[in-house]
């Protein structure tokens, strides 16, 4: 039993390890595609391309593409992200803040949204076909199709320009209170629970009827168990697991609604990261941030492979006998 | 299990293929479908008719008249250049709805096309796309639109090449599980023992039994691929000014929501989330018909 759940999970290790290489192959092969001269973004257009081709061979970018990649890989696995073009400074750290700043904004995100789409998926099911099941399974369906910058614009007239109930910029002042710095949080933190809702809450349903139709369900109705201790003990059990693989699929669109909210709400997160990066044609940053992203990505999926293997143990019958 | 490792299928779309006539009937009683279609028929209407109908010049500066509220002369108000937003907004609707459907056309032609070759084929075509699909499919799409756009430049083409591209592995995963639960039966079986080529086999045995799963797939990844084009336009990567796109225009505008101007972004909000609730709507109710 244990040798298959190790070599299960390494085998994902393995896979998760190829994709960020290949991940890091497409980031460089597409900074290396970018039209624009980085010398040239960087002086501006009116400066002698003398002086662009001089600062160029500085930043040593003009020599091959392979050259680069090998050595700015042999870099990275000493912990060396490569200097900002546009900073002229270390990209690491720059980095290791705005994570550290998406993280709580994701974090919040998520401790909002799981209970709630956990409930209304639960709701749903209970009601399964009836007008509540309808009114759930509608308003998260529309709710999640909506980008992220429709509904920010929505919350932000509401809640900010009208109630005044909120500030508007997730920007505090440097040193306010966690109390502070979370009232700045909740209103970019919506937009991501409105787009994540309805999709976990329909994971949720979906696992919630399947268990309810099951045999083990009707054999606990049947011997006379209260409806409450069936539900808690039979079909909830059973239906979260697969909302576990869900949450970690979903980090994938939380980084996008990230790169957006946190540009709306000028918040110094990964994703206003990125963009800026992205913007200013900042080769290092912009690799080091999408590189940043996708490994969090990568090992979000990789622990809810692992967490649902340990939970449940029909998972590992999977390869043994 | 190696197969599953190489590439987990995608999640089953139930379609069992009751007669056509029933399925159209129930397209016709689903209030889901006929809403959604109500939304995208007025929407493309302003499209294509927009430029005809609007009672003022989208695209006129009017300096004196920056950020005018709305009022009778201008229903929805003016925005920071003194443009009229109410024709804005009815113009604005023409290039999301140029791009987006072109986007998921190519991501479709390209995800049949991939999705029948590895499905029908198998061995060592399948190996490589199916690995090429789960690395594609584990990157978060915005990012990967995003470099890409960066790399190519923004315009109109990359972003339909782009979105294209990154629909096609997922669509090819929908036609592939749908190819390999074809593929056991015995129509296929018998049109090889009719001597029919593996090509005549794909495409004119397989590819008309699995259009269900196909129309579906389209229309949900059209509802993705409008929520896309939108994003990156608000983001500067998308649609290009002076277009009257909607999120082009909340991104030029919502600067000013703190001094109490909402209807420069307001309406246009209101579209965008109109017209994608519309084909989602449409895309469940088309759903739903073809599961029953």
């Amino acid at each position: 039993m244990r040798i298959p759940l190790l070599r299960l999970l390494g085998q994902r290790l393995a896979l998760a390890a190829l994709t960020l290489l290949l991940l890091s192959l497409v980031v460089f092969a597409g900074g290396q595609l970018l039209p624009g001269d980085v010398g040239r973004a960087i002086l501006g257009p009116l400066a002698d391309p003398r002086a662009v081709a001089a600062l160029d061979h500085q930043l040593g970018l003009d020599r091959p593409a392979s050259m680069l990649y090998l050595e700015w890989m042999g870099r990275l696995l000493h912990g060396d992200m490569g200097l900002s073009y546009a900073f002229r400074r270390p990209v690491a750290p720059f980095v290791a803040a705005a994570l550290v700043n998406s993280l709580k904004l994701a974090g919040l995100a998520f401790v909002i949204v799981v209970p709630l789409g956990i409930a209304g998926g639960v709701v749903a099911a209970l009601h399964a076909g009836r007008w509540q099941d309808r009114a759930i399974t509608l308003t998260g369906v529309s709710l999640t199709v909506v980008p992220e910058f429709v509904s920010s614009i929505v919350l932000i007239l509401v809640l900010a320009v009208w109630l005044r109930a909120l500030p508007i910029s997730a920007a505090w002042r440097p040193g306010s209170s966690a109390l502070v710095q979370l009232q700045h949080l909740i209103l970019p933190a919506l937009p991501l629970v409105i787009v994540l809702f309805g999709y976990i809450a329909r994971m949720t349903r979906a696992g919630t009827v399947e268990a309810l139709e099951a045999d083990y369900t009707r054999t606990a109705v049947l011997k006379g168990l209260p409806r409450g201790v069936v539900i808690r003990r039979h079909v909830l059990r059973n239906a979260l697991l697969p909302t576990i693989t869900v949450l970690a699929t979903q980090t994938g669109y939380l980084i996008g609604g990230l790169v957006v909210v946190e540009t709306l709400f000028r918040y110094r997160g990964i994703g206003s990261l990125i963009l800026t990066a992205a913007r200013g044609k900042d080769f290092p940053m912009l690799e080091a941030g999408i590189l940043t992203v996708g490994a969090v990505y990568i090992a979000a999926t990789l622990i809810a492979d692992a967490v649902l293997l340990l939970l449940d143990p029909r998972q590992r019958l999977g390869d043994a006998p | 299990m190696s197969e599953a490792v190489l590439m987990e299928p995608a999640p089953p779309i139930e379609v069992e293929a009751p007669p056509p006539r029933t399925r159209l009937a129930s397209l016709r009683r689903s209030a889901t479908f006929w809403t959604g279609a109500a939304i995208v028929l007025f929407w493309t209407l302003c499209a294509i008719l927009g430029p005809t109908l609007v009672p003022q010049d989208p695209y006129a500066d009017h300096l004196l008249h920056e950020l005018a509220p709305p009022s009778a002369a201008h229903w929805f108000g003016t925005d920071q250049l003194g443009r009229d937003i109410f024709s804005r907004v009815i113009v604005g609707a023409r290039d999301i709805l140029t791009i987006a459907p072109l986007a998921t056309l190519l991501g479709v032609v390209a995800g049949i096309a991939l999705g029948l070759l590895t499905g029908t084929f198998g061995g060592w075509i399948d190996a490589v796309i199916g690995r090429a699909i789960e690395v594609m499919v584990s990157l978060p799409l915005i990012i990967v639109a995003l470099l890409a756009l960066v790399a190519l430049g923004p315009s109109s083409v990359t972003v339909v090449v782009v979105i294209g591209l990154v629909f096609a592995p997922l669509i090819t995963r929908t036609v592939r599980a749908a190819v390999l639960a074809e593929r056991g039966l015995d129509y296929v079986a018998a049109a090889e023992l009719r001597g029919e080529s593996r090509l005549a086999i794909m495409v004119l045995e397989i590819l008309p039994n699995i259009t269900a799963p196909i129309v579906v797939e389209a229309t949900v990844r059209l509802g993705y691929a409008i929520f896309t084009v939108a994003s990156l336009s608000f983001l500067g990567f998308g649609i290009q000014p002076p277009s009257a796109d909607w999120g082009l225009a909340i991104a030029e505008n919502y600067g000013v929501i703190g001094g109490g101007y909402w209807w420069p972004v307001a309406f246009d909000a209101a579209a965008t989330a109109s017209l994608v609730v519309g084909v989602n709507l449409l895309a469940e109710g088309i759903q739903e018909a073809l599961s029953a």
